[in-house]
């Protein structure tokens, strides 16, 4: 039970917010921030009633559909990998929320579709039956769709329609490869699936195993198939590129080491070795391509390519260490950029530009928002002593001993991303100071930097005491890598 | 008395016709009666198909020329809701036209009858009586507008049903001269004593009997009358024949090919011909339909490519067994899925285009300001043709891509998704007009309570049975399931 409230309490107070009258429409902000804290707080609970090494936990099971062989449940459930996810979902889901505390366009629409997105994404990372999944994950595609399109800027339409067309492509293959497997397994129960070894299906097990990557790539993304998010990202408000990075991005991941791994282990045997390579090839991509940026959003979206090629390399490596290591960091990088773009959200309010050219001196102006972005940009640099050190650590150290080529390009990868990252801080927040932004407004109201404050808070709690995750994702992940393995 | 009591529902509808003719001519004051008549009789044909449900003694007549099983049951509720939403649909525009209303009514229930004679239909002779019987009256009604277009689309349907008559008439009386009988059950048996040594025949025959349905089923190459019937015929009749006729076609074709040409060695070849018509199907109906500015065109075509869909269905039920139940139940769930969805997306077109005049899709601009609930309903049925959950669409895809893959078609339902993919686009972008353009005019529209009780029937099936699909899905195997046991 307390599953399924997690699950569809903030959509239900996102729906709830779309009741008010118009007259009392900008009281959804209030309904929402309540709905996303209760279910931040039921996370909580939830990560701390958590039984470490206990296997799936907190099972609503319920039958559904059930005709032939078509036998779908309702079942959601979690373990060690996907309940940090989940509690990175609820805490930047309130983000998101602090973040667009002040919106004045249809703010009732507005919040619920970030809060449908949001169960969207919580059920993404809680269900054990593939069509229950894959049904969130199309859930996902319809507030997404609106947010960019309704409050976003710029190309908005262009840029909502290419990523609901990236997404449906690769759920299409996705779907074919679902109903594949199920066929051969006879269920849609991951728990099972991901139990029973699978040695032939209607279609190529290899087939299966693309079919499925190439829906989760799109997400993750993977070069080449990433164009879609850094058009995606420069057009949507801030608390959706909150949202985008921080947990979006994470579903695919998620789903590789899931059901890619998970259910045809000896697939990822054969195909780990390209895993790593396209992963080690999207760190590089992406961090030379982020040189280029001058829009400070787009810069961060490439950034997200690079760091998120990182998870995939740490996959392809197939160990317990490097997969451990590529969770840990879709939880620093969910975080870290959650954090980045929620910072330079806050500045575009203030400035009204993201063009790095066009700024400079920051740190005089507005110091609070200086300092975050400051804080922000070292923690994507791989600082040591915050949450993407020990992430990136230890998908190289996982990783080094199988594909050694990969993990040397993609170190030189991570050395030119602090070179991006200390370039763009030094244009943007030293340098000398315009006049322009001489009456900002460097602290306008305290929900602006709740978020960035308490996002702060868990980069260093997870950077300085890492094993609070990592014990919980060691024996989740050593299942996954035992199957691997043989 | 028990052979009239098997007709009983078709008696019911053909005695509602002349019924609405004679107080028509009696009551020339009382019109506004007329379509309460005709929904007596259909009403009773529905209530009489219950009896045999409920009596459960299903049974053949006429020297085993007409059935009625649960194949033909489920058929018949799905003409009866059909014709019913169609004519409540029609009664505000019936009224508007204002000449030989009582005509009309007459010609939808004939049409609906011979469609009820077509589900029951296993002899070759009944078969093609009862396709006139429902294609004159549609010929007839196509040409019901008094504009040149309609005319145009009467004559152009008339013309080329004729030539498609033809087809099927050669084609039966290749398989009476190769079989000695019209009744499906003896032309199988005569093909099982054969042997394969007259293939190429019954190749030649059933390859006729395709293209003859194949104009009904509107599919390429025989769609070239869709899109000009569709847009120049009433839209409430287009509404009627882009669901009735194509229902029936399919009905007719998958009983005559499984009942009449079931054998292995000839469903083989047949099935690989509804597999490359569908593949065709989809994918011209789709990129034609992308290319429309008038939404009954772009429902045209986009009924082509659902043809397309339901055909994955046939082609997957030429393997035996349980795989067998499943092509063939997709099928009827698609159908009745589909009846469903294209029939509220009309008469959704019925209720906007009546009110601003227009059928272009740049004039639903901000419809959801103008109407919401219209816009809102015809945007659920929108997403449910281009299958995505939580619809009744979305449950009938899977359906019959799930058979696909059982089949061993993973081509087909790759290229199916891919439609779909598609398909999406050209869908949604009438609903992003409507809930993101700008109108000129925003003005509300003011909706006849009839359309909105006929949307809002054919809405609410969308939605309820795409969360609870399992009583559609279980009628449709059970009626599925009686060419397994023959």
């Amino acid at each position: 039970m307390p599953l399924t409230v997690l699950v569809f309490l903030p959509a239900f107070a996102g729906l709830l917010g779309l009741l008010l009258p118009a007259n009392r429409a900008h009281y959804a902000r209030w309904v929402a921030l309540a709905g996303s804290l209760l279910a931040l707080a039921l996370s909580i609970v939830l990560f701390f009633d958590f039984e470490t090494g206990g296997g799936f936990q907190f099972v609503d099971r319920a039958a559904w559909i059930d005709v032939g062989v078509f036998d779908i449940q309702y079942f959601l459930a979690v373990d060690g990998l996907s309940l940090p996810l989940v509690v990175l979902t609820t805490f930047l889901t309130t983000a998101a929320v602090l973040v667009s505390f002040s919106i004045e366009h249809r703010p009732r629409a507005y919040f619920a579709c970030l809060m449908v997105l949001s169960t969207a994404v919580l059920g993404v990372f809680t269900a054990m039956d593939f069509l229950l999944f894959f049904l969130f994950w199309e859930l996902e595609l319809f507030p997404m769709y609106l947010l960019i399109s309704v409050w976003g800027s710029g190309r908005r339409e262009y840029s909502a329609m290419k990523f609901v067309l990236y997404t449906v492509t690769g759920s299409a293959f996705m779907l074919v490869a679902i109903l594949a497997l199920a066929f051969s397994a006879g269920t849609f129960d991951m728990q099972v699936l991901g139990e029973s070894s699978i040695s032939s299906a209607v279609l190529p097990l290899r087939w299966v195993f693309l079919f499925l990557f190439i829906g989760f790539a799109v997400k993750l993304p993977i070069v080449p198939l990433h164009t879609w998010l850094p058009d995606a990202h420069s057009d949507a408000p801030t608390a959706v590129s909150v949202m985008l990075a921080g947990v979006l991005l994470k579903m695919g991941g998620y789903a590789i080491i899931r059901t890619c791994v998970t259910i045809l282990p000896d697939q990822a045997n054969d195909y780990g070795i390209w895993l790593a390579a396209i992963g080690a090839i999207s760190v590089l991509y992406g961090a030379f391509v982020t040189f280029r940026q001058t829009d400070v959003k787009r810069l961060i979206a490439y950034s997200s390519v690079s760091h998120m090629g990182l998870v995939l390399l740490g996959i392809g490596a197939l160990g317990t260490t490097a997969m451990v290591g590529a969770a840990y960091q879709m939880l620093a990088h969910g975080l870290i950029t959650g954090m980045l773009f929620v910072v330079i959200g806050l500045m575009y309010e203030r400035t009204h530009t993201r063009e790095i050219g066009k700024l400079g001196g920051l740190a005089r102006q507005m110091p609070l928002i200086a300092t975050g972005l400051v804080f922000a940009g070292f923690a994507s640099v791989g600082l040591p002593a915050l949450a993407g050190f020990i992430a990136e650590v230890t998908v190289f150290l996982g990783a080094f001993q199988k594909h050694e080529w990969a993990v040397i390009m993609a170190i030189f990868g991570v050395v030119l991303s602090a070179g991006y990252i200390l370039w763009t801080l030094q244009r943007v927040v030293f340098g000398p100071v315009r006049h322009e932004w001489d009456e900002v407004d460097d602290q306008k109201h305290w929900w602006e930097h709740a978020s960035v404050v308490g996002l702060a808070a868990l980069v260093i709690l997870l950077g300085v005491y890492p094993s609070l995750i990592m014990d919980m994702l060691d024996p989740a992940i050593g299942v996954v890598s035992a199957r691997v393995a043989g | 008395m028990s052979e009239l009591d098997i007709v009983g529902p078709q008696l019911a509808i053909l005695l509602a016709a002349g019924a609405v003719l004679v107080w028509d001519a009696l009551l020339p004051t009382r019109r506004q009666y007329l379509p309460y008549i005709a929904l007596a009789g259909i009403l009773g044909a529905a209530i009489w198909t219950s009896t045999w449900v409920i009596r459960g003694d299903f049974q053949t007549a006429f020297d085993g020329t007409f059935a009625i099983d649960q194949y033909a049951v489920f058929f018949q509720y799905v003409f009866a809701g059909i014709t019913a939403i169609v004519v409540i649909a029609s009664i505000d525009w019936v009224n508007r036209v204002g000449r030989r209303q009582s005509e009309y009514y007459a010609l939808v229930l004939t049409a609906s009858a011979g469609l009820m004679f077509l589900a029951g239909a296993r002899d070759l002779i009944t078969i093609f009586l009862a396709l006139e019987l429902s294609s004159i009256p549609q010929y007839i009604l196509a040409g019901w507008g008094k504009d040149q277009r309609s005319s145009e689309a009467g004559m152009k349907y008339l013309l080329l049903g004729a030539i498609a008559s033809a087809l099927l008439l050669y084609g039966m009386a290749l398989l009476y001269g190769f079989a000695g009988s019209t009744l499906l059950t003896d032309i199988s048996a005569a093909i099982a004593d054969s042997g394969a040594g007259n293939r190429s025949l019954l190749i030649v025959a059933s390859v006729l009997l395709i293209a003859g349905f194949g104009f009904k089923m509107a599919v390429v190459p025989f769609q070239m009358w869709v899109p000009d019937v569709y847009q120049g015929a009433p839209t409430p009749v287009a509404a009627f024949l882009s669901v009735g006729s194509k229902a029936a076609a399919f009905a007719v074709v998958m009983r005559l090919f499984f009942e009449g040409l079931g054998e292995q060695f000839l469903s083989n070849d047949w099935a690989m011909i509804f597999a490359v018509i569908a593949a065709v199907s989809m994918t011209l109906g789709n990129v034609f339909a992308i290319v429309q500015r008038d939404i009954k065109r772009m429902l045209g075509y986009s009924s082509i490519a659902q043809a397309g869909n339901f055909m994955i269905g046939l082609a997957a039920i030429s393997i035996a067994g349980e795989h067998f139940v499943q092509g063939a139940s997709g099928v009827l769930l698609f159908v009745a899925a589909y009846a469903f969805t294209n029939l509220g997306a009309f008469i959704a077109v019925i209720g906007i285009s009546q009110k601003i005049g227009s059928d272009d899709i740049a004039d639903y601009a901000g419809m959801w300001k103008r109407a919401p609930l219209l816009a809102l309903a015809l945007a659920f049925c929108l997403i449910s043709l281009a299958g995505i959950p939580p619809t009744v669409g979305f449950w009938a895809k899977l359906y019959v891509f799930n058979a696909g893959i059982h089949a061993d078609l993973a081509w087909l339902v790759i290229i199916g998704v891919l439609n779909s993919v598609v398909s999406a686009y050209y869908y949604l972008a009438v609903v992003r007009q409507m809930f993101m353009g700008e109108a000129e005019d925003e003005q509300k529209l003011a909706i006849s309570p009839t359309v909105a009780l006929a949307l809002g029937v054919a809405t609410i099936g969308v939605i309820v049975f795409g969360i609870i699909p399992t009583p559609l899905v279980d009628a449709a195997r059970e009626a599925a399931a009686i060419f397994a046991a023959s």
